[in-house]
């Protein structure tokens, strides 16, 4: 049984796509006058974020908000986290205020893991980005979102592209993306592969302009400067000449291909203007959808007696088919 | 998840346990009937929205609309509304998977609504989709149609328009099928 969600690799074939599926009916709520449903009435969801994020805290807080569940932000800044407090004293008072479910982001690789698993607190633990590590909701977001304008993923092409070394998200969607049977090819300058990428099963280019014609997707991602101690390149100019996507790179593309990026971008970066505000680019809806997949996620893992996903319980939770004696409610 | 679905997949297996109450012609006589008796006491087809309560409820909210066109020549919205967040024994079971809820362009705003379910038992699933609708609009009216009703309500609920009054024991089990989702059209009791 998997109460938590830590990394994209915790979920099967059958997880994702119960998630996803899930996600389309919560999706449609957004059209409907009233943005809400009752499924976690009474439950409590704590936001605890240790590093700044803006789209992913309120993502979250929105979609507890439409369950009707109660939240609880605690960030690192003006609480006794910045005092010194350790992960395990928040835990315990996580604990102690009845906390259904931890949504953590985290500076440091692994936070989450600990949080889930040493005993501290029973609660539900969501990873919401940990360090270099992993972010799985927003690769759960992005597969969604390339659902909804490709179809099915088996076989599609998608490129991530950027600073691979210190994203959390590629190597979340590198998980997934392989999970839901896509080719995921990581596109970077040499210094900004991370350590053991071959086995990540996945392919890898230096070379940008001979990717983008095969590609379905193309995913970039933001040169992460704040975690870089190191010059990985040398300047901000030759790396956007040669890794940034620019309205000349665009047009090789094929014409069903769509660009996406996690946010927040750096405009004349990694992706000039003229294509993040095209008709390819998807970087708002991803937003949209960010909330629908999170509600998604905290439904099926609080939403009943225990969770729906792992794949042990499918045969009975995620299909209906039930072997109880309950019969003709209606 | 509609529960009726739970009872048909044990029998999807062979034959269907039981005796048979109602048989394919039955049902479309009962169909057929439930479609004059909504348009009779609704005095024609303004108004009318049908929604189906997933699985089988879906399928029927269909049908009865496609009799509903035939005999007044015009068409009504039919939708679908799942219940499974609204349902109270939410908490008690391990989380579903969801069903899709489609309402109809026109919305449900003054409208008389029909519901459609295959049966009605406790009563609870009326309950939660009256809950739910709650979330969606204002209805003029909410009626409710089955195609067959077993008693024992646990709740005041009662259907405006019944295909079959079927008086069981609660130990008994009754099945239905239709071909859209189970490839025959039968109800079934054991």
């Amino acid at each position: 049984m998997k109460n938590h969600l830590l990394s994209a690799a915790d979920l099967t074939r059958d997880d994702a796509e119960l998630i996803l599926a899930t996600a389309g009916e919560m999706r449609a709520l957004a059209d409907r006058p009233i943005k809400k449903l009752p499924a976690l009435r009474g439950r409590t969801v704590v936001n605890l974020f240790f590093e700044d994020s803006t789209r992913t805290r309120m993502s979250f807080e929105a979609a507890a908000k439409r369950l009707s569940a109660d939240v609880i932000n605690f960030s690192a800044k003006g609480s006794s986290l910045s005092k010194g407090e350790s992960l395990k004293d928040t835990a315990l008072t996580l604990e102690a205020m009845g906390a259904d479910a931890v949504i953590v982001r985290h500076w440091a690789s692994g936070a989450p893991h600990n949080l889930a698993n040493a005993g501290w607190a029973r609660s539900t633990v969501i990873n919401a980005g940990d360090g270099t590590h992993e972010h799985p909701t927003q690769a759960l977001l992005d597969a969604f979102t390339m659902t909804r304008h490709l179809g099915a993923l088996d076989g599609r092409r998608i490129a991530i592209v950027g600073d691979v070394l210190h994203s959390r998200v590629a190597r979340s969607n590198a998980i997934l993306l392989q999970t839901l049977g896509a080719e995921v090819t990581l596109v970077s300058p040499p210094t900004l592969f991370p350590y053991g990428v071959e086995t990540w099963g996945v392919q890898t280019s230096y070379d940008l302009d001979a990717v983008l014609p095969k590609s379905d997707v193309v995913m970039m991602l933001r040169v992460q400067r704040e975690r870089m101690n190191d010059s990985y390149f040398p300047s901000a100019r030759e790396y956007s000449r040669r890794y940034g996507l620019d309205a000349r790179r665009m047009a090789t593309l094929q014409d069903h291909t769509i660009v996406m990026h996690p946010g927040p971008m750096i405009r004349g970066m990694e992706i000039t203007a003229d294509v993040a505000d095209s008709d390819r680019s998807v970087i708002v809806e991803q937003v949209t959808n960010g909330v629908a997949v999170r509600m998604a996620v905290l439904y099926l893992l609080l939403g009943g007696s225990e969770p729906a996903l792992g794949a042990a319980d499918h045969a009975q939770s995620a299909t209906g088919a039930e072997p109880t004696t309950e019969e003709n409610d209606a | 998840m509609a529960p009726t679905h739970e009872i048909a997949s044990h029998d999807t297996d062979g034959h269907p346990e039981g005796r048979t109450v109602l048989d394919a012609r039955d049902i479309d006589r009962a169909l057929t009937r439930i479609s004059h008796e909504i348009l009779e006491r609704n005095k024609g087809s303004h108004d009318l929205v049908l929604l189906g309560i997933p699985s089988r409820g879906v399928g029927l909210a269909q049908r009865i609309a496609a009799r509903i066109a035939q005999v007044e020549g015009a068409e009504i919205p039919v939708g679908s509304l799942d219940i499974t967040m609204y349902r109270d024994d939410l908490r008690l079971r391990p989380a579903r998977a969801l069903s899709p809820t489609e309402i109809p362009g026109g919305g449900i705003d003054d409208k008389v609504v029909v519901l459609v379910d295959d049966v009605l038992y406790s009563g609870r699933t009326i309950r939660s989709a009256l809950d739910a609708m709650n979330d969606i609009g204002r209805p003029r009216a909410v009626r409710l149609a089955v195609l067959v009703d077993r008693g024992h309500r646990d709740l005041p609920i009662r259907a405006d328009f019944v295909g079959k009054n079927l008086p069981t024991s609660m130990a008994e089990k009754v099945a239905v099928r239709l071909a859209e989702y189970d490839g025959e059209d039968s109800v079934t009791i054991r």
